[in-house]
């Protein structure tokens, strides 16, 4: 398995590279996860783009409800770097959900601006610096209820209908007759 | 937390202090006066262009100098609704967000998918999947050549444009029995085998393709009138490009080589030969020209594949673990029909734990999904980013500067389409 060997190559190369910033490298199925405390987001982030890292895929953030923590998540690759498009890393922090305060990586990556956004008005996650934070695809009102979280549930209809018992008439004649 | 939308700086409307007299109505257009001759005038959301969007512009005169998209009319919460959905029931929904780009669109979710399930789809099941991507492709690149066109005023390329997709419509529908929502590739293979005759109908199809190609660029893109729309019109640099993370053919535009098909292959691209076509200028003409010759690549490729589809004729379409527990009677609608009944245990499927990443070129560029399993029979989380979500970007800062005549070309050179972007 050569991609294999590709990858934990490319993720140890990261570790020497990002040192101290990081607290955690992970080899997932199609990108790299590499963790980092919350006050050293921005520099791991600038750190990330002069190794070449120059665009942002999703800001993906994922609610650990259990755990009462928000993952905040940005992938990363790289257009003008054609051995780093191969790769896609993933830089999360952690940040209590009571308290979703993270700094903003959009002066660092522009492309995270319409997206950080998103997570603003689904997680209520407030990026701290964001040049322009308002809801983007949800309405004000619906934006308020943070639908993305977990303990947002949504309610519906069901495809089938389980009958009230009192209609199960054919069932009772039948026991009768026997 | 309550969300402050005050504190925004574009106005929003506000029907209580709408004064009439100092507003002025055009079809999907509402003007608000600021000041000696600045105004907001709001484009949409009652379709400006390929759909539900609405832009915010704020111009002096009649020069844009702020542009802020609008989204979200189509929204249809579908990372939240694949939260509750059995797996192979998020399949149909997702390709609600581009129908005429299905295929393009599930793929990456199943190759997610088949990434925590650890597992590939056969040979023939690949070039299958690869044939209606390309199909898709070309059909979502006329459907946005029709719309161009429809954009600048040029209702012949509008006609031909939709009067040609329509050989590819028909082309899925052979191949899949749906004209647009196809749901054709499944965890571990694609549900339909090609019907008997598809190759040689594949064949006729290209064949036309390429000739109608000439007339295109005859008609509309070397058409004086469109030139002068198109060129020098709508410019992001190669830098700008980057910064903003666009996507596809907008990207390829501005001088970045970037393809996912290229740069990391999925299904059996990496065993065709084709080129991925670049264009310095980055402006509209550019974004123009570059469907164009990413159509000519996209026959060459499906030539190709017809090729493959031959010599495979006949070999399994789904894979050995889901085939081996097929009862006998599905196999006999194969052996006859050619088809995969869908099959029982997808719907209890249960997907081992983990995070899987995957990502695709479809028509309008990369899109890409995140799926995180807790081991049970549903999603915990689903993450999509589709392509026209990651361009909405360049409305903000490619359009100020420009005055509002071209703001329709530029628009349509964008191939922006709502549905897909809001998901």
């Amino acid at each position: 398995m050569s991609s294999n060997d590709q990858l934990k190559n490319f993720s140890e190369k990261l570790k020497e590279n990002l040192g101290d910033l990081i607290s955690k490298v992970e080899i997932h199925k199609g990108f790299i996860l590499i963790e980092t405390h919350i006050d050293k987001v921005r520099e791991t982030a600038k750190k990330l783009k002069e190794i070449g890292f120059d665009h942002v895929k999703s800001v993906t953030v994922v609610d650990r409800m259990k755990d009462g923590v928000f993952e905040v998540g940005y992938h990363v690759s790289s257009y003008l770097n054609k051995d780093l498009a191969k790769y896609v890393v993933e830089l999360v922090t952690t940040v209590p959900r009571d308290k979703p305060l993270v700094p903003s990586l959009t002066d660092i990556w522009l492309s995270a601006e319409f997206q950080e956004r998103e997570a603003y008005e689904g997680f209520g996650i407030i990026f701290k610096d964001h040049p322009d934070l308002r809801p983007i695809l949800l309405a004000p009102p619906v934006a308020e209820l943070k639908p993305m979280r977990k303990d947002f549930v949504v309610k519906e209809e069901g495809i089938y209908r389980e009958l009230p018992k009192k209609e199960n008439v054919s069932s009772k004649v039948s026991e009768k007759k026997g | 937390m309550i969300i402050d939308m005050q504190s925004s700086e574009v106005p929003r409307l506000n029907m209580s202090s709408w004064e009439i007299g100092e507003s002025r109505y055009l079809p999907g257009m509402e003007i608000k006066k600021l000041g000696k001759e600045k105004f907001v005038v709001y484009i949409g959301p009652q379709h400006p262009g390929s759909g539900h969007m609405r832009i915010i512009i704020k111009v002096d005169g009649d020069v844009i100098v702020e542009a802020d998209p609008d989204l979200g009319y189509v929204h249809r919460t579908m990372e939240k609704l694949s939260e509750g959905r059995a797996y192979i029931k998020i399949i149909p929904l997702v390709e609600r967000m581009a129908i005429l780009d299905a295929c393009n669109a599930t793929l990456p979710y199943v190759e997610a998918v088949e990434k925590l399930l650890g597992l590939e789809a056969p040979e023939r099941a690949k070039y299958l999947r690869v044939a209606l991507c390309e199909i898709n492709r070309i059909a979502s690149h006329l459907y946005g050549f029709g719309i161009f066109g429809v954009f600048l005023g040029h209702s012949t390329m509008y006609m031909w444009g939709f009067g040609d997709r329509e050989i590819l419509v028909e082309l899925a529908e052979k191949l899949t029995g749906a004209r647009l929502t196809h749901t054709y590739p499944i965890f571990g293979g694609v549900r339909r085998d090609a019907p008997q005759n598809f190759t040689d109908n594949l064949r006729k199809a290209i064949r036309y393709l390429r000739k109608r190609l000439e007339d295109y660029r005859r008609m509309f893109l070397d058409n004086p009138v469109i030139r002068k729309r198109l060129e020098g019109v709508g410019i992001v640099s190669k830098r700008a490009a980057t910064d903003l993370g666009l996507v596809g053919p907008n990207l390829r535009a501005s001088g970045v080589e970037y393809d996912v098909r290229a740069v990391e292959p999925y299904e059996a691209y990496d065993e065709f030969d084709f080129e991925i076509p670049v264009f310095e200028e980055g402006d509209s003409l550019a974004r123009a020209w570059v469907r164009v010759e990413e159509i000519k690549q996209s026959l060459r490729i499906l030539e190709q594949v017809a090729d493959k589809l031959d010599k495979t004729k006949g070999q399994q379409i789904m894979h050995d673990r889901f085939w081996a527990k097929v009862p006998p009677l599905y196999k006999k609608v194969f052996e006859a029909e050619g088809r995969v009944k869908l099959m029982p245990l997808f719907a209890i499927l249960r997907v081992p734990k983990g995070r899987a990443f995957a990502r695709t070129e479809a028509g309008r560029g990369e899109i890409t999904y995140y799926i995180e399993s807790d081991g049970k029979d549903k999603p915990y989380r689903v993450r999509i980013v589709s392509p026209s979500y990651r361009n909405a970007i360049m409305f903000k800062y490619a359009i100020p500067g420009h005055r509002v005549a071209d703001l329709p070309a530029i628009y349509g050179s964008f191939d922006y389409f709502p549905p897909e972007a809001d998901r």
